[in-house]
């Protein structure tokens, strides 16, 4: 399937997803598209329903209702487990990292989907060349480092599955704005290189400053979308979310 | 003094075995804080396995312990799928309450099926010997048990440590969606982790008919101890699970002979009370 505006091909297509916890419903009909390379925004403010939304697309959780198709594949009710081999990858709000494994051994598992030694020896290369720091830390406990290395090493154990889509929540999440803005290269970088992204973020000017296109999330659902740019000049969105 | 060397030794030799009993314990508790009850009651299934092996078989126990490890490994994997499974992300009662019916059933089943006889084994191929060394015996049934259980405990540490497995294994144990995104099966981690936690007793329970009475209550006092060396050690601890039983055994072989065998686990509960008073979360809990 492609898409008609960018003529490229869609790779992730969410459809009226319903989603909830415990019968309180938190979605209610989302639906976003995906093409090829594109870094998406999904922007909204606090309990909007976005991790709510990447956790159904991750696995994590299933939808009542809606769709969620990946590479033309009905993946709807796929376990989180099983998506990783398909190309998804989702860095969760808040990082995740296993505390006492050390960054190396968080890096490996980012690739456990992944057997052979060589191939992960070259992902780990390439990781440290994104993110020098986290060679220096490689043999230290994830917990002993600083919050921007963690959110680096989180990233790093993202990308070292070689995902086709990579989702990440919250990035900026406790950074100082120096490290968010380095965060933020580093992920402008890796969709350079041919990774279509989502993320996820509550800081919606930097958001939109380096996505393609973006979507705002208001009570678990669409309210607005379309090019960033046109995002950022819109008067709602000024208004809503940069207190303009 | 060569008194104290064999008391000792002794001490030793059943500390290693009770850390193999106890890291099964451990590891279940560590990766999915679940206590299995029946945990005594699968060493003492797997020892009677290796007894019947030999009485009607013919099997020497030191041939016979790994069938009673894949057998501990499959009653594992079983009771994992048929049990455990249905108590996880409850109350931590759940799985204790279903896990102690479990070795409730064991236990009377083994006392129907086979009767409350103490049954020994003889005629195996370590029976009677021993090493001596001026006025030191070093029995090998014992012996030739705690190095096993070594072996074990050592494959089990450097399982967890160094693979990849071993890694996804801790993964889950520290965030089981965390591990789920990184394309981990937590349901079948968890499921070998319980088989794992059962072949660790099965092999222990596959050699200790060389030198020790098989009855359906031979599980019951393995079960106190190895949770009693948990506790002590700090609950999910390997480590401290393995410093833990070693010092039991010493403390335990110390009191029966010095003191006198009644006291043995009066000292070693005495030992515990001691330990949580300094630490209350064990030698090396967090
Ligand atoms: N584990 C949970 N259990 C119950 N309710 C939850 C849970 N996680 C989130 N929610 C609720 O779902 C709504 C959306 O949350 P979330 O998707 O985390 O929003 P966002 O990521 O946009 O801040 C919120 O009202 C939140 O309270
Ligand atoms: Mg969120």
């Amino acid at each position: 399937m492609t898409n008609n505006e960018t003529g490229r091909k869609i790779i992730l297509s969410v459809k009226d997803v319903l989603a909830g916890y415990d019968q309180v419903p938190v979605l209610f009909g989302v639906s976003i598209d995906v093409s090829q390379g594109e870094l998406i925004a999904i922007v909204g403010s606090n309990g909007a329903g976005k991790s709510t939304l990447m956790r159904v697309i991750a696995g994590l959780m299933k939808p009542s209702g809606g769709v969620v198709e990946f590479l033309d594949r009905d993946v709807t009710n796929i376990p989180a487990h099983k998506k990783v081999p398909l190309g998804i990858s989702y860095v969760p709000e808040g990082r995740r990292l296993f505390p006492k494994l050390t960054v190396c051994e968080n890096l490996e598992l980012g690739a456990y989907v992944e057997n052979e030694r060589s191939e992960i020896s070259r992902r780990l290369e390439e990781v440290f060349s994104l993110f020098p720091i986290l060679k220096d830390r490689a043999g230290q406990t994830a917990e002993t480092m600083s919050g921007g290395e963690q959110q680096m090493c989180a990233i790093a154990r993202g990308m070292m599955s070689k995902p086709k889509l990579l989702m990440i929540d919250e990035v900026s999440l406790g950074l100082m704005p120096s490290m968010v803005e380095k965060v933020l290269d580093a992920l402008v970088q890796i969709n350079r290189g041919g990774t279509t992204i989502i993320i996820v973020e509550q800081m919606v000017q930097e958001a939109l400053e380096i996505a393609h296109r973006g979507y705002v999330v208001q009570t678990g659902k669409i309210v607005l979308s379309g090019k960033s740019q046109v995002l950022l000049d819109s008067e709602e969105v000024r208004r809503a979310y940069m207190g303009m | 003094m060569n008194t104290f060397l064999q008391v000792t030794i002794d001490g030793i030799l059943n500390g290693m075995i009770y850390a193999l009993v106890a890291s099964g314990l451990s590891l279940t508790w560590g990766v999915m804080d679940v206590i299995n009850f029946a945990h005594g009651e699968f060493l003492m299934a797997a020892m009677y396995l290796t007894y019947w092996l030999a009485f009607y078989g013919g099997v020497d126990p030191l041939v016979a312990w790994v069938a009673a490890g894949l057998f501990g490994f499959m009653l594992g994997w079983l009771v994992f799928r048929l049990v455990v499974v249905h108590c996880l992300d409850k109350t931590p009662m759940a799985a204790l309450l279903a896990t102690f019916g479990l070795s409730m059933m064991l236990k009377n089943g083994c006392l129907y099926l086979f009767s409350p006889n103490y049954r020994v084994l003889s005629g195996t191929w370590l029976e009677g010997k021993k090493i001596i060394a001026g006025s030191l015996v070093i029995p090998l049934p014992q012996l030739v048990t705690s190095i096993f259980a070594l072996l074990m405990v050592s494959a089990l540490y450097l399982l967890l440590r160094k693979t990849r497995l071993g890694w996804a294994i801790q993964a889950t144990s520290m965030d089981r969606e965390a591990a789920e995104l990184m394309g981990i099966d937590t349901r079948w981690i968890l499921t070998l982790v319980f088989a794992l936690s059962g072949a660790c007793v099965g092999v222990a329970g596959g050699l200790m008919p060389m030198y020790l009475a098989v009855h359906p209550e031979v599980g019951s006092l393995f079960s106190l101890i190895a949770f009693l060396i948990v506790a002590m050690g700090g609950f999910g601890s390997m480590i401290g699970a393995f410093f833990a039983a070693l010092l039991i055994g010493l403390v335990e072989s110390y009191a029966g002979f010095y003191a006198a065998p009644v006291l043995k686990y009066v000292a070693v509960f005495s030992l515990y009370l001691v330990v949580v008073q300094w630490r209350p979360k064990g030698l090396f809990g967090w």
